[in-house]
């Protein structure tokens, strides 16, 4: 059961996922998924592209209208009517995977944004706090550069203090190291890995296996749009029980990719 | 003449490319030379070239026809210019909000909208295909038969200035329409998740990205709005061209129209450059961009 493995930590869940269902145009993406994650849970989506998993990181943040199911968060139904959007998304921070900075301001800006607009903070405070973040991920000398100045890893890096400048209760990562060199991966990876370390809830969808197994307290194998199955990292990568796992993750292993 | 003297420039244009440096300026420099010489040459041996010249070029009758003499019967060209720019500066700011409103109405989603949508798309649609000086008839002596008030009693610039604003509003919202278009819907998405609203996300996010986008086609439509002010003088407002045909209408020589030309030059050619130099600014910036 997902929900016994969900309670975590202090038992406390951040988010519940029932019966979601997704569909664009006759293109089913979603089918019915239940998931669960226990407040700081790290949970990682794996599973080849065009299996879902962005599109059910793109529902929980309501980017995309959910065809059928609920969602709540910290026991707090956020879809259906009557669910203010804007709210809800103040507290669910999302990290795409090519970075999506705002090209016409400079770093400290992308970051001050929406703290400013949305949360109220003032014009000093947002900079005191972009301050603080930047300088946490190394990226203190980068304030008052634009975007197209800054390497993939350091833009990424930045796009993640961005969403952590709304203080959010869950993060949600879409394959945030996909559009970057290799040589750039890590230092973004380090940033995720510092975030789960703080007690962060994540929800992760990812390519990087090696990664998914040293930082998720549990990983979710998803195929045409399904949770196929979910466990701890070190069971699920080892002896996967579903033929469909082993099947994905032979072909991972002969990709050179784990 | 004129037959031998075109294939002969194109000639001389592709040798051109093949060479480089000094000698290639050199030959374009010639080749020019040539050409214009040969344009004037031929404008003077004209059969009807002195009379042309005192018609349209005395610089007489441009001088006479630039400062007016109203006891005459005609006015000043050099004043008249004036209501061109006070025109074309107010039409300008009303059509820049009235085009933005436009294009954000019809870039909205969403049902409660729809009306609106479909009255903005009707709007530009007939605006569009109007040709401005049917239009500029319609309201400037449409507006006054109506007798209403203040509606009805506004001089004929005013008139003038509200029927470019319609039309162009119409074009310069497609021009906002493309640049909203050009900003990528991963955008949105980004401002959207941030909690930013759909307001808030156009204004901080969309817009100023579009706006950039925009600037040097908005510049191409303003030169053109500069020049239609003239339009107006229909009504019977003073304008440069109204007053130009004044003239010629008492003195039976055109040379007024030239005035009113080199003053149109005046003003639209620096707006001209101006709208060079934010594309090649533009361009620069995004060749930087993609060095990156």
């Amino acid at each position: 059961m997902p929900g016994a493995e969900a309670a975590g930590a202090d038992g406390r869940e951040a988010l519940r996922i029932e019966g979601l269902w997704k569909a664009f145009g006759g293109n089913l993406v979603l089918r019915g998924i239940d998931l669960c994650l226990a407040a700081h849970e790290v949970v990682c989506l794996i599973g080849a592209s065009g299996s879902g998993k962005s599109t059910l990181l793109r529902c929980v943040n309501l980017l995309e209208r959910a065809d059928e199911g609920t969602i709540w968060l910290d026991g707090q139904a956020i879809t259906g009517p009557g669910v203010n959007q804007n709210l809800v998304r103040r507290h669910i921070g999302i990290v795409f995977q090519s970075f999506n900075l705002f090209p016409h301001m400079t770093v400290e800006r992308n970051v001050t944004l929406a703290p400013t607009k949305v949360l109220g903070l003032s014009r000093a405070e947002a900079a005191e706090q972009a301050r603080v973040l930047l300088d946490r991920f190394g990226l203190a000398d980068k304030r008052a550069d634009y975007p197209d100045r800054l390497s993939g890893g350091q833009q990424q890096r930045v796009a993640i203090v961005r969403a952590l400048a709304m203080r959010p209760r869950l993060m949600l990562l879409d394959e945030v190291t996909s559009a970057l060199d290799p040589e750039l991966v890590a230092e973004v990876l380090d940033v995720i890995r510092e975030l789960a370390a703080g007690g962060m809830t994540m929800l992760i969808a990812t390519h990087e296996m090696g990664f998914a197994r040293d930082i998720a307290s549990r990983v979710c194998f998803l195929e045409d749009g399904e949770i196929v199955e979910q466990g701890p990292p070190a069971r699920l990568f080892t002896e996967p029980s579903d033929e469909r796992t082993r099947r994905f993750l032979r072909r991972i292993v002969d990709a050179g990719r784990m | 003449m004129e037959a031998s003297g075109l294939p002969d420039l194109s000639a001389r244009r592709s040798k051109m490319l093949g060479d480089g440096g000094r000698r290639g300026l050199a030959l374009s420099t010639a080749s020019t030379v040539v050409v214009l010489a040969a344009l004037v040459a031929i404008f003077l041996a004209a059969p009807g070239s002195a009379a042309v010249r005192h018609t349209f070029f005395n610089p007489i009758d441009m001088w006479r026809a630039f400062i007016g003499n109203p006891r005459q019967g005609y006015y000043s060209v050099g004043a008249a210019i004036w209501l061109n720019i006070r025109m074309f500066l107010i039409a300008e700011v009303l059509i820049l909000i009235l085009a933005l409103v436009v294009a954000v109405v019809r870039q909205s989603t969403g049902p409660v909208l729809l009306p609106l949508r479909v009255v903005s798309t009707v709007y530009v649609d007939v605006c569009r295909g109007v040709p401005l000086i049917l239009l500029i008839y319609a309201i400037g002596f449409g507006a006054p038969a109506l007798e209403l008030k203040v509606i009805s009693y506004q001089s004929a610039a005013v008139y003038g200035v509200v029927a470019l604003v319609i039309s162009y509003s119409a074009y310069v919202s497609e021009v906002y329409r493309a640049g909203l278009n050009s900003v990528h819907r991963s955008q949105v998405a980004a401002a959207r998740s941030l909690g930013l609203s759909e307001w808030a996300s156009l204004r901080h996010v969309i817009l100023p990205q579009a706006i950039r986008n925009i600037i040097p086609p908005l510049l191409n439509d303003f030169i053109s709005l500069q020049k239609d002010t003239a339009l107006v003088g229909v009504l019977g407002s003073i304008e440069a061209n109204k007053a130009a045909e004044l003239y010629s209408d008492t003195t039976f020589n055109y040379s007024s129209y030239v005035v009113a030309a080199i003053l149109f030059l005046l003003l639209t050619i620096p707006l001209a450059r101006l709208t060079d130099r934010l594309i090649a600014r533009d361009r620069a910036r995004r060749l930087a961009g993609a060095v990156q």
